[in-house]
């Protein structure tokens, strides 16, 4: 009984707390080319310092929230009615839809990503059809941009708002509906005031599940987006791998850690809360 | 225009699949009465119900409403409010918010709906509990919630779906004499749909008998307990001994405490020896199983008005019955 509760601690211990404690030391080090690891020890703040003075670092980190925050409500807008049809389908075809969402995940996510690529380079397949049916004639290239970073994140993270937002809909009790229509509310009135209230468990999970990996994601932003689109993930990256600045690297990544701390508290909490409430 | 119906249902059938839920009712409710829909599970009452709620649409036939045609109308623009069995109060928001729910929809004033609120709460004795969500309410708050929220919008008709059946037995008797009141004081029509025949006796004013989505039988209690036009109404309702009569031609529906115990041949019109073959003893009052000579059961019940002797009729006891001759309702099918 004992070894079962113990060993998926000693795991954590080992295979999460020891390397954080590393990023953590490294954080407070100094770069140093020549070692190996390329990093003094030491207790300086020097790293997080720049951090927060540094126009580039503050640049990304409202980049990665700015695009975060975008492509969450935008992969709300489109989740919420697939989530609703989905719940409102034939009970016997509802597997059946789930199953076409979840789909996706069979294929790595690194291949998907490339395969958007393809789609919309400038002589990608977007831009073949756009100038077969005549409708434009120079599409210009969205491969590069902030948009194709946008339609990257909604694409790769619609499940992750489809999922919760379908368990909280496919719950509701449809007598609240008929209450709400006796009492005189239309099918719209009804939405607001009851459907969506009542979904609001599901549409904070949704967001926030999409939004936390979103604010650090470093594969759509280095391949979709070009070089001037500036996200966190991006940067640590280009510190570790490119500037061999570890101490700078492993500062970043605490920063983003303590930044995500916030709305996974917000999300726990709220998931007590609707615990609570049944 | 008091004379004409609050709701009339024409020729209204509705059915589910190869099911007819409800097969070809007429029915006129009339204005002022707390009428009872009766029947087992599957007979069709809830669909009915539904029907004039505007949830479920007839396949055939039309329900007149106040003298309007409710065809094609939807449930948010029907003149009537609904107490659905589960209460389906909204859980995200607490009592008086429930019970305003209807008055905001109207787009009335705050200030007048919270009078109102105020009102309607203090109506079901729940004045102080405004505040408090459904969650923290017990069986029998939430139940006088759904109440209030069904009767703040003042409707002209009140549809009750089993309004009772989620109260333990103690606090269904309570309300009941509670929903009675209600309904004498607001002067509003309630229909109500209930399996509990004992409820729909001691409540409504009229009720009607369903069985397989028709209606078998409507009247006062009185008229349906005492004389029931079929086999299915007389078995369905209390309990009857259904006795062949008339060389098997027709039938005589006889309630058991109809017929008397004798030590001797009694001076009735009808007399026959038996046996006791089992007591059951309820405390108000006795069931006899009684064998007849000619191997038939009867079923008698005597009321144990007085406290001794404790068995006076025990079993294997050798006694007469008599009746008199309107003691049973004849029967032709």
């Amino acid at each position: 009984m004992r070894l079962v509760i113990a060993l998926p601690y000693v795991w954590l211990a080992t295979f999460f707390l020891l390397p954080f404690a590393l990023v953590l030391a490294i954080a407070f080090g100094t770069n140093n080319p020549d070692a190996v690891p390329p990093v003094d020890l030491g207790a300086s703040l020097k790293n997080f310092t720049l951090l927060f003075t540094d126009d580039l670092y503050l640049a990304a980190w409202l980049g990665s929230l700015r695009i975060a925050a975008t492509s969450t409500f935008v992969t709300l807008l489109l989740g919420y009615p697939m989530a609703y049809a989905i719940a409102r389908a034939r009970p016997s075809l509802r597997p059946l839809l789930l199953m076409a969402v979840i789909l996706p995940f069979w294929t790595s996510f690194l291949i998907r990503v490339y395969a958007w690529m393809g789609l919309l380079a400038s002589n990608g397949i977007l831009n073949h059809v756009l100038r077969a049916t005549g409708l434009v004639s120079d599409p210009g290239t969205i491969l590069g941009t902030e948009w194709a970073v946008h339609l990257g994140i909604v694409y790769a993270y619609l499940p992750f708002m489809v999922l919760p937002l379908y368990a909280s809909l496919e719950k509701l009790d449809t007598s609240l509906l008929e209450a709400a229509a006796d009492l005189g509310a239309s099918p719209i009135t009804a939405f607001f005031t009851v459907t969506l209230p009542q979904s609001l468990p599901g549409i904070v999970a949704g967001c926030l599940l999409v939004f936390i990996p979103a604010v650090g994601e470093f594969v759509i932003p280095d391949l979709l987006g070009g070089t001037n689109t500036l996200m966190i993930g991006k940067v640590l990256w280009d510190e570790f791998f490119l500037n061999s600045d570890w101490p700078l690297a492993s500062a970043v990544a605490i920063c983003l850690l303590v930044l995500l701390v916030g709305p996974i508290a917000l999300f726990q909490r709220q998931q007590a809360k609707s615990l609570e409430r049944q | 225009m008091s004379a004409q119906p609050i709701v009339s249902i024409a020729g209204v059938s509705k059915h589910f699949g190869a099911v007819a839920a409800v097969d070809g009712v007429d029915l006129d409710i009339r204005r002022g009465e707390l009428f009872a829909l009766l029947g087992g599970s599957g007979c069709g009452k809830t669909t009915l119900l539904r029907m004039i709620a505007g949830f479920e649409t007839p396949d055939t036939g039309r329900i007149l409403i106040d003298g309007q045609d409710m065809t094609g109308v939807p449930p948010h623009r029907r003149p009537v409010n609904m107490m659905f069995q589960s209460y389906a109060l909204f859980p995200h928001m607490d009592v008086a918010e429930n019970v305003g729910y209807g008055l905001r929809r109207e787009g009335l004033p705050a200030n007048e709906i919270s009078r109102r609120v105020g009102e309607a709460l203090d109506q079901v004795r729940l004045g102080d509990h405004g505040k408090r969500r459904p969650a923290q309410l017990s069986g029998g708050q939430r139940q006088r919630v759904a109440l209030a929220r069904a009767l703040i919008k003042r409707p002209k008709l009140l549809l009750l779906d089993e309004p009772l059946a989620a109260l333990d037995r103690k606090l269904r008797e309570g309300t009941r004499f509670e929903l009675v009141r209600l309904q004498e004081q607001l002067g509003l029509t309630f229909i109500m749909v209930t399996h509990d025949q004992e409820e729909a006796m001691s409540m409504a004013g009229r009720l009607a008998v369903m069985n397989e989505g028709r209606i078998a039988q409507v009247g006062t209690p009185h008229e349906v307990y005492e004389h029931p036009r079929s086999r299915f109404v007389a078995d369905f309702i209390g309990i009857a001994n259904i006795l062949p009569v008339d060389g098997g031609r027709a039938w005589l529906a006889l309630r058991p405490e109809k017929i008397g115990l004798f030590a001797a041949r009694p001076n009735t019109d009808h007399a026959e020896q038996g046996r006791i073959v089992d007591v059951a003893y309820e405390g108000d009052r006795s069931l006899y199983r009684v064998g007849l000579l000619d191997g038939s059961m009867l079923l008698v019940s005597t009321a144990n008005v007085a406290r001794a002797p404790r068995e006076p009729w025990p079993r294997g006891q050798e006694v007469w019955l008599g009746w008199a001759g309107d003691a049973g309702q004849r029967l032709d099918e």
